[in-house]
């Protein structure tokens, strides 16, 4: 049994079930733990990826369903070093345990490539990971600062 | 060698004459051994916290485990103010969990403040010797906790601060000998000693290999709050850059050469033990390695991670039954209204005349209750070990490196020294992690050791995390008062029931002439330890429930009635205004919406909340915003105590809406997120935090914020609605009843 994957613009012929789990195979196969694990049910959000360019929760994404994909995580979400939205939370100190904010940054750098001015309400609706150490007043604030800064 | 006498420190972090005594820093033969296990070549220890390389850098050693809340950048501030170091050449490192790196300092931080003392008060001569037995205990008790918000109000003050001003006064002298110059000619700056009359100059990294030498300087002055140049600073966060890009490596992301993962079902009800399994169920299944049998578990050992919890999934393991798996959460409260019922409470606290002031015909009684709670961090429980050449080395987050060796060493019955043990970042701790509560570690260890020579990683699911946790206690508060004629309170009468003895948070700040504390000792099965501001977390919703009722019956604003029990402590009362004041206290509010207040200090820390919530028509409960002034004396890095007391604020908040763990036929009932549900950005209220400089001692930051979020969000449920909540969580409660 095998397997194609494409991530992070590499491909991959992985030696696995096509039901396993897209998160695991990232962390376990491929090797990137930068894509945590939090809940195994898609309620979180901490294995937030995206799928051509959406976000999605691997953990309950089968890899035979993302065959032939483009497959990114937080480690390539930087194009050249950091990206705008991991800018943004260097400069708003938003991580605390910061377990949650791969999923978060991946969360929020697809919705604004979709809608590029959020309002708080477009924002909430879009991004429903749970982030345990509160850090929501910053997300909020950074992708506030990141709006204004496109005009 | 003189270089054994220990060092006693005095000097002050707030007004002048405010006197602090520091921790005995190590005689200098124990610096060889720190150079050995946690020195680069480059690099020589100073003193037990402060490394310095040769170019100059210095590395402050945090005896402290990060699980988000700042302390590796606020304990290096400290030490590197008192050091006279530019920032950008100081590091911060993790202790290695070694005995070496004991934190005396907390404990004798700990010790101390509760009895709220400094070593002043001691006579001289027994000063020596408290010295050396903190360092003994902390060594003997495997003391490297991080918890009890103590990191910088313990660790910081009675350590960081002067290991940099000792080591600083070392380098000057080290520095002064070389050229021959008096010590008192010389200054310093950005890492480097300077001698302004000669115009010479020289790195800490040429000096060090001198300094160490010195014995360490029995009064090195400590710098006054004005001098501060990095104390007091907004500095970015250090660990922070790793972590908005995956790289920081937790617990779970461990990786070892030919690893294999495990996967545990443990029995359900507590108490409970394994005792049977049939593990033809998983036979020839892909990647099973290997099904181990625990007393209280049954593991499975694959390949891969998903393999080792689906075959796990798909066995039927047999647990014992025993006395408590008929027990459910109304049984486990009708045993709480019992013990409060009953005549043989215990004794806590009694001022004045105590119960005796109550008045039977102008008794104003409330009951209230808080539920239990799991931590739920984000990242699930998990350590990974390896059982090879009769010694065990082990990966794993915790709150305690020191003290999960220890436990390790306990739980294999091997010595300490056959224990090594790799601290590494926790995603998320709020009390879970510290040592007493180690299930995860324990369960590790022994998958490990049933599987010789090869790594495990073991990951408690989600479900296993929320089912197998250490509880938020459920707990009872019967409170009764009288008020006099104009309507201020003349007993504060409060019994409660406890899981593990008295709780001096019980105790009220307010000026009530009489005074009664008593508890009512319930034993039940289910486990039960520190979360997020412990005791603060229940006491804080009770008392400040109990007294905004109090000012409702005698009709006076609820803030004015606090405001007149406070006349005796005026850091409280500056806390309160200070929160009132930015929350606009007293300005017009609409119907359908209410504003609460409440204030409540904790570890050190008084935090004042206003709430302000919207109760729609069908009942629905919106929190728009959530006002908080906070004194924690003076803040070290006021942005990153901003960001503690936000995130206390939305932890309380979550479990003042929605959290609940219930328990039926002896075991926990929610599973999962979907059940145990958590504030998000779509529930999270506006949030603004004020700080409140004061000369008071520095508080703790991680936890005062969460005890106050409860009752000052249903103090304004009560003056939306004229619904009064009880019984937390608020999701249990019909807002439509009583609209006004």
């Amino acid at each position: 049994m095998s397997v194609q994957l494409k991530i992070n613009g590499k491909m991959y012929n992985l030696d696995v079930e096509p039901d396993a789990p897209l998160l695991w195979v990232i962390r376990d196969e491929v090797g990137l733990t930068g894509t945590k694990f939090g809940c195994g049910i898609a309620q979180c959000g901490a294995c937030t990826v995206h799928v051509n360019g959406n976000a999605q929760r691997s953990c309950v994404t089968p890899v035979s369903a993302v065959v032939g994909a483009e497959i990114t995580t937080i480690e390539a979400i930087g194009e050249n070093g950091l990206s705008p939205v991991q800018q943004a939370w260097i400069d708003h100190q938003v991580p605390q345990c910061g377990y949650c904010q791969s999923g978060m940054i991946m969360a929020v750098s697809a919705l604004l490539k979709t809608n590029p001015h959020p309002s708080d309400d477009d924002l909430a609706a879009a991004v429903t990971n749970i982030c345990r150490c509160g850090t929501y007043p910053r997300i909020r604030n950074a992708v506030r600062a990141l709006v204004s800064e496109k005009g | 060698m003189t270089s054994t006498r220990r060092m006693v420190v005095v000097g002050g972090l707030g007004t002048a004459g405010a006197l602090v005594v520091g921790y005995a820093l190590w005689p200098s033969h124990r610096l060889e051994r720190a150079n050995a296990l946690a020195a680069k070549p480059s690099e020589k220890f100073i003193n037990n916290w402060i490394k310095i390389a040769s170019d100059d850098t210095v590395t402050v050693v945090v005896p402290h485990c990060d699980m988000g809340t700042g302390i590796f950048t606020a304990l290096p501030q400290m030490a590197a103010e008192e050091l006279d170091a530019d920032w950008s050449k100081v590091k911060v490192e993790a202790a290695p969990s070694d005995p070496l790196f004991a934190n005396g300092p907390l404990g004798e931080g700990f010790i101390l403040l509760t009895q709220g003392m400094t070593r002043d008060s001691l006579p001289a001569f027994l000063r020596g010797t408290v010295d050396n037995s903190f360092r003994t205990v902390a060594g003997f008790m495997n003391l490297q906790v991080t918890g009890g918000s103590s990191a910088v109000r313990a660790t910081g003050v009675f350590g960081m601060r002067v290991a940099g001003a000792a080591a600083r006064e070392m380098l000057v002298k080290a520095a002064a000998a070389r050229w021959n110059v008096d010590a008192g000619g010389c200054t310093t700056k950005s890492n480097r000693v300077l001698h302004a009359q000669s115009g010479r100059s020289l790195g800490y990294g040429e000096l060090v290999a001198d300094a160490a030498t010195y014995t360490p300087s029995s009064n090195p002055t400590l710098k006054s709050r004005n001098q501060y140049t990095l104390v007091g600073k907004s500095i970015a966060r250090v660990d922070i850059p790793k972590k908005v890009n995956g790289t920081t490596t937790y617990g779970v992301d461990v990786k070892l050469p030919g690893m294999v993962y495990a996967a545990i079902r443990i029995a359900p009800v507590f108490g409970s033990k394994l005792a049977s399994v049939d593990t033809g169920a998983v036979a020839g299944r892909r990647g099973v390695l290997k099904v181990v049998k625990l007393d209280d578990a049954v593991v499975v050992v694959a390949d891969r991670f998903w393999r080792a919890r689906d075959a796990v999934a798909a066995l039927n393991p047999v647990f014992n039954s025993v006395a408590d798996d008929s027990v459910n959460s109304a049984q486990l409260k009708s045993r709480r209204v019992t013990a409060l019922a009953g005549a043989d409470l215990k004794k806590d606290k009694t001022i004045g005349n105590g119960a005796d002031a109550l008045n039977g015909a102008r008794m104003i009684e409330a009951t209230y209750t808080v539920p239990y709670l799991a931590h739920a961090t984000m990242e699930p429980m998990n350590a990974t070990a390896v059982f090879k050449d009769g010694g065990l080395e082990v990966w794993s987050g915790t709150q305690d490196g020191l003290g999960a060796r220890a436990f390790i060493a306990k739980t294999a019955n091997l010595p300490l020294e056959k224990v090594t043990f790799h601290l590494l970042p926790m995603g998320g701790g709020f009390g879970r992690r510290l040592p007493g509560f180690f299930n995860f570690l324990e369960h590790a260890v022994r998958a490990a050791m049933a599987i010789p020579g090869i790594p495990v990683k073991l990951i408690y699911t989600r479900e296993q995390d929320m089912q197998h946790d250490y509880y938020r206690p459920n707990v009872m508060n019967r409170m009764r008062s009288t008020l006099d004629a104009k309507g201020m309170p003349v007993a504060w009468v409060s019994d409660y029931t406890t899981d593990s003895g008295p709780n001096g948070e019980a105790h009220i700040v307010y000026g009530v002439a009489n005074q009664a504390y008593r508890t009512a000792q319930v034993a039940t099965h289910v486990p039960v330890g520190p979360w997020r501001s412990v005791e603060a977390s229940w006491h804080g919703f009770f008392v400040e429930s109990f007294v905004d009722e109090l000012a409702h019956a005698a009709k006076i604003d609820p803030l004015a009635y606090r405001r007149a029990l406070l006349a005796n402590a005026p850091r409280h009362l500056a806390t309160l205004n200070l929160a009132a004041e930015k929350a606009g206290w007293g300005s017009p509010v609409p119907a359908g919406k209410g504003r609460g207040i409440a204030m409540f200090e904790s570890f050190g820390t008084v935090v004042a909340e206003v709430a302000d919530v919207t109760v729609g028509s069908d009942g629905a409960l919106k929190v728009d915003r959530i006002v908080s002034a906070v004194d924690a004396g003076m803040s070290v890095n006021p942005d990153g105590l901003k960001a503690q007391i936000e995130g206390a604020i939305i932890y309380g908040l979550t479990a003042a809406l929605n959290g609940e763990i219930t328990i039926e036929k002896g075991a926990v009932v929610q599973a999962n997120f979907p059940d145990y549900e958590m504030i998000r950005l779509a529930t999270c209220p506006q949030i603004e935090i004020y700080l409140h400089e004061s000369d008071g001692a520095v508080g703790g930051a991680g936890e005062p914020g969460v005890p106050p979020t409860a009752p000052a969000v249903a103090n304004a449920i009560f003056a939306a609605t004229g619904v009064r909540v009880r019984d937390l969580p608020i999701k249990n409660h019909n807002l439509t009843v009583a609209l006004r």
